[in-house]
């Protein structure tokens, strides 16, 4: 494994029983894990591939006490990494060796539903369907809705920013989120937002949102609920190329459609899904959209009608419109199950998570092909068509000597590529240890020094999972110090008027 | 006062380092249609974004555009036009609100109050829909954040942050933005006659239901005016207001496209207030309790001299008479109450934006440092410290 971390701190280490006591002064005992057998179970995230045992496992259940391991861990001067569920895909939550793992699983409460204001405050550890299943029969729900809904917490949404196949038409986590508590390095506690809208000040919400678990530990989340559309149906629609697929997605956006999820399989992702569980998708197409159109029933009727024509036009040899629910989650099975599908040829694989922008797909698509050549791996792409979030998943097999290291280069190869026509290195799934390394592709030290230097200003010692997002630490001592210049320069070019 | 007007990243690099050597606070604005909203700004210098203009990247089918952060409004809004597309944000005519001159008004102004009109509660603030941006912080030093595309998590959202930071953090040279399509039709189905509380209780019920509402705002004038705005397609548009009809009854009054389009214009510019009272207040609460929080401030008698409630309720624009209000308006209220529009006496004697909590301050005054440690930009316009 190529990821460096930085350095455990020798001191942290020596302090380890002291640093035990302390927390089982403020934690139940059952609440602090010190012991190998118990932390086996936090040593990585759903990226498998690093494994690190934390110093200790903290496991808090109340807010004071979160703010009082984060006051010890201030005073002892000891790192913090946050765990939400633990479903990161880019190594978030990976556990630090001189570091407290803070597993927010024990604050599992929906707190308060106010469907008159159509929010609900919930805990952070509360899982992201969770929220939708209870406010269902009331006909509401909360929109973004990652594959791993199931497992995956509220406040690691917003630790990531995380989206899902809705966010085209509903937006990512950072759109559907009215305010937070958080708790800050040192025990310090802050609320942002409320059950309002906007506010004035700084957005640290925004700021918060997607900040990997680097700026605070959330404890309480308002979300917004939505009421759920009258009615949704979907089109499954194959093409005999990988261009006249995305062909068909620029028509539809540029016809002033936007559908409420827009996904795209390319065709070993096709048949990887069709083998793992027949769902009737066309083996033989190079692409396959599924398109979910939700609103008014009208509506909905007339955009089938458009959108089918549409991808008679773009050359689709498939074109179905689901007629009932049953039909439409059908369309849905062979997507939903394409991580498992491409896991189950792998035998391991590697999601990748780049955003490009749409118009390049078909170019990338085909760089991807080649790349896979050079690396000897093969690889199956699924692809958030309507936002351009692309997934290639790298099939290797880790029992094979040298294949987690081909994954790995193949898949910054594909980020590079990503960022290259005008993407970005991670859409949804965060930069974590994954993609630390290559955060200077896309942003220059400048870039990147600013941003540590917000990190600073909630921070200053680096305690909050250090060694995440940034591929170096700078001391904010120095990151501070002002380099003055220009005082001589009059600037005579500058226009005054 | 001097300006400065850089023309492009260089120049204004070039501008912030001289001011920051020569420790001469800055005044950053684009046209100055918003001079008159927050605090009086000490400065030194002007510096304009105004020459930093013009679209650079456009691409209807992929959603986006990119312009220089002095870009007017109405210039990027003719070009999204010609494509059937819009800003979704809605962002108001700030120039009509502060009572200057209407039609004003840059990209980068709209993105540095995070402006946000009728759409706010579908489809969010200007916030929402920053994609990426360039930018010198008051250190002097150029930096991007984001991108140009749909999704993106690499680093920071440091686009969050500029947004609604007024001009305090980093002046922004490039600002790239998602764009929507504009709907094929609308209309607002209008009904007459609601106090403050049956209207609010009746947009909010309405925005419980599934059918899709696009604005919901009360106007108590000409005895009560409450829109909810439809748009999409025909079709679709026809058959939601035939259920909203049928949910609440049939007293009620259809606008189509143009009557429609001006309603929500009013609405946005806060033009039901025009010409009243000497403070414009602007209120986020809890939209349900939109019009108990008009109706405790009417009675904490408060020279009010109209109100406008839009998002629901959620949004409570407050007009009023000559006075020191801002602890009566914010007494008790669970939101925030910002004074749009006051003399410059009054914005001096007390604060235009929500006081924070010290934790919260304290954090907001660290966060500005780390963008502008010596308080060259804009020093003081959001308030002590910021």
């Amino acid at each position: 494994m190529s990821l460096t971390m930085p350095a455990p701190e020798a001191a942290i280490l020596e302090n380890r029983d002291r640093l035990i006591r302390r927390l089982r002064a403020i934690l139940p005992d059952e609440s602090v894990i010190a012991e190998e057998a118990g932390m086996r179970a936090y040593e990585c995230d759903a990226l498998t591939m690093y494994r690190q045992l934390p110093l200790v496992v903290a496991l808090p259940e109340t807010v004071p006490q979160v703010q009082a391991v984060m006051a010890l861990a201030a005073e002892m001067n000891v790192k913090v990494v946050p765990r939400g569920a633990g479903t990161s895909l880019s190594g978030g939550a990976m556990p630090l060796g001189d570091g407290i793992l803070l597993a927010m699983g024990k604050f599992n409460r929906i707190l308060e539903i106010d469907y008159e204001n159509r929010c609900a405050r919930v805990q952070p550890g509360v899982a992201n369907l969770a929220i939708s299943d209870a406010v269902a029969a009331r006909g509401f729900y909360y929109a973004p809705d990652p594959s791993s809904q199931i497992a995956c917490s509220i406040g690691g949404n917003v630790g990531e920013n995380s989206g899902g196949v809705h966010c085209l038409k509903y937006g990512l986590t950072t759109n559907n989120i009215l305010g937070l508590e958080i708790v800050l390095m040192g025990g310090g506690i802050v609320r942002l937002g409320g059950k309002h809208l906007d506010s004035e000040g700084y957005d640290l919400m925004g700021l918060m949102t997607g900040s990997e678990g680097l700026l605070g530990v959330i404890t309480e989340v308002t979300v917004r609920l939505l009421p759920k559309p009258e009615t949704a149906r979907g089109l499954l629609l194959a093409f005999p190329t990988v261009e006249a697929g995305a062909g068909c997605v620029a028509d539809i956006i540029a016809a002033g459609i936007i559908p409420g999820g827009l996904e795209m399989m390319d065709g070993p992702a096709i048949r990887a899904a069709e083998d793992f569980q027949p769902c009737g998708y066309p083996t033989d197409a190079a692409s396959l959209l599924i398109c979910e159109l939700d609103g008014e029933a009208s509506e909905v009727d007339h955009l089938v009608g458009r959108v089918s024509a549409m991808a008679r036009d773009a050359g689709a040899t498939t074109i179905r419109a689901s007629e009932s629910e049953e039909e439409r989650l059908g369309f849905w099975a062979g997507r939903k199950n394409s991580f498992p599908a491409v896991g189950a040829i792998g035998p391991d694989y590697l999601c990748m998570d780049g955003t490009i922008p749409r118009g390049r797909l078909a170019e990338v698509l085909a760089g991807i092909t080649e790349l896979a050549g050079r690396h000897g791996l093969r690889v199956a792409n699924v692809f958030h068509a309507g936002d351009g979030n692309l997934h290639p998943l790298i099939l290797y097999d880790a029992n094979r000597p040298g294949d987690i290291e081909k994954a790995e280069a193949f898949g910054a190869d594909i980020l590079k590529l990503c960022v290259a026509v005008g993407g970005v290195l991670t859409g949804e799934h965060g930069v974590g240890v994954e993609k630390r390394d290559l955060m200077g592709t896309m942003f220059t030290q400048a870039d990147l020094d600013q941003q540590q230097r917000v990190k600073c200003a909630f921070d200053p010692e680096h305690r909050l999972n250090p060694g995440k997002v940034f591929p170096t630490l700078r001391r904010c001592a120095e990151l501070g110090r002002m380099h003055v210049r220009g005082g001589a320069l009059p600037f005579p070019d500058l226009p005054r008027f | 006062m001097e300006e400065l007007a850089p023309r492009d990243e260089a120049e204004l690099e070039e501008a912030i380092a001289w001011a920051v050597a020569r420790e001469v606070p800055l005044a950053v604005e684009g046209e100055g249609s918003k001079r008159g909203f927050g605090h009086v700004v000490e400065a030194g210098r002007r510096l304009t974004t105004a020459a930093m203009r013009g679209v650079s990247l456009y691409e209807p089918a992929e959603l986006v555009l990119t312009a220089g952060a002095g870009t007017p409004l109405r210039e990027i809004q003719g070009l999204l036009d010609q494509q059937g597309q819009q800003l979704a944000f809605e962002p108001a005519d700030y120039g009509a609100i502060l009572g200057g001159p209407a039609g004003r008004g840059t990209l980068g102004g709209a993105v540095a109050i995070n402006a946000s009109g009728p759409r706010r509660i579908r489809a969010g603030a200007a916030r929402d829909h920053v994609l990426g941006f360039r930018a010198v912080s008051g250190r002097g030093e150029p930096f991007k954040s984001g991108g140009r595309v749909m999704k993106n998590v690499t680093g920071y959202d440091l686009s969050k942050l500029m947004a609604g930071s007024h001009g305090t953090l980093g002046v922004m040279s490039e600002i790239t933005v998602k764009v929507l399509p504009r709907p094929e039709t609308e209309e607002t189905v209008v009904f007459r006659g609601l106090d403050d509380a049956a209207a609010v209780a009746l947009m909010t019920r309405a925005s419980g239901l599934p059918t899709e509402v696009s604005g919901f705002a009360h106007a108590p004038d000409e005895g009560g005016r409450t829109g909810l705005r439809l748009e999409g397609p025909a079709v679709s548009v026809a058959g939601r207001r035939e259920s909203l009809l049928k949910h609440f009854g049939g007293e009620a009054e259809v606008l189509a496209d143009a009557a429609s389009r001006a309603f929500w214009e009013e609405v946005r510019d806060v033009r039901m207030l025009a010409g009243r009272g000497e403070q414009l207040w602007r209120l986020s609460v809890a939209p349900a309790d939109g019009a108990a929080v008009a109706a405790r401030l009417a009675q904490a008698v408060l020279p009010v001299a109209g109100r406008l409630f839009d998002w629901a309720g959620g949004l409570l624009w407050l007009a009023l008479e000559a006075g020191r209000h801002g602890a009566a308006v914010r007494e008790g209220l669970a939101g925030h109450a910002a004074c749009v529009r006051a003399p410059e006496a009054v914005r001096a004697a007390e604060p235009v934006f929500h006081p924070q909590p010290p934790a919260l301050a304290a954090l907001s005054r660290r966060v500005k440092e780390s963008f502008d440690p010596k308080r060259i930009l804009n020093p003081g316009r959001m308030g002590e410290g910021l």
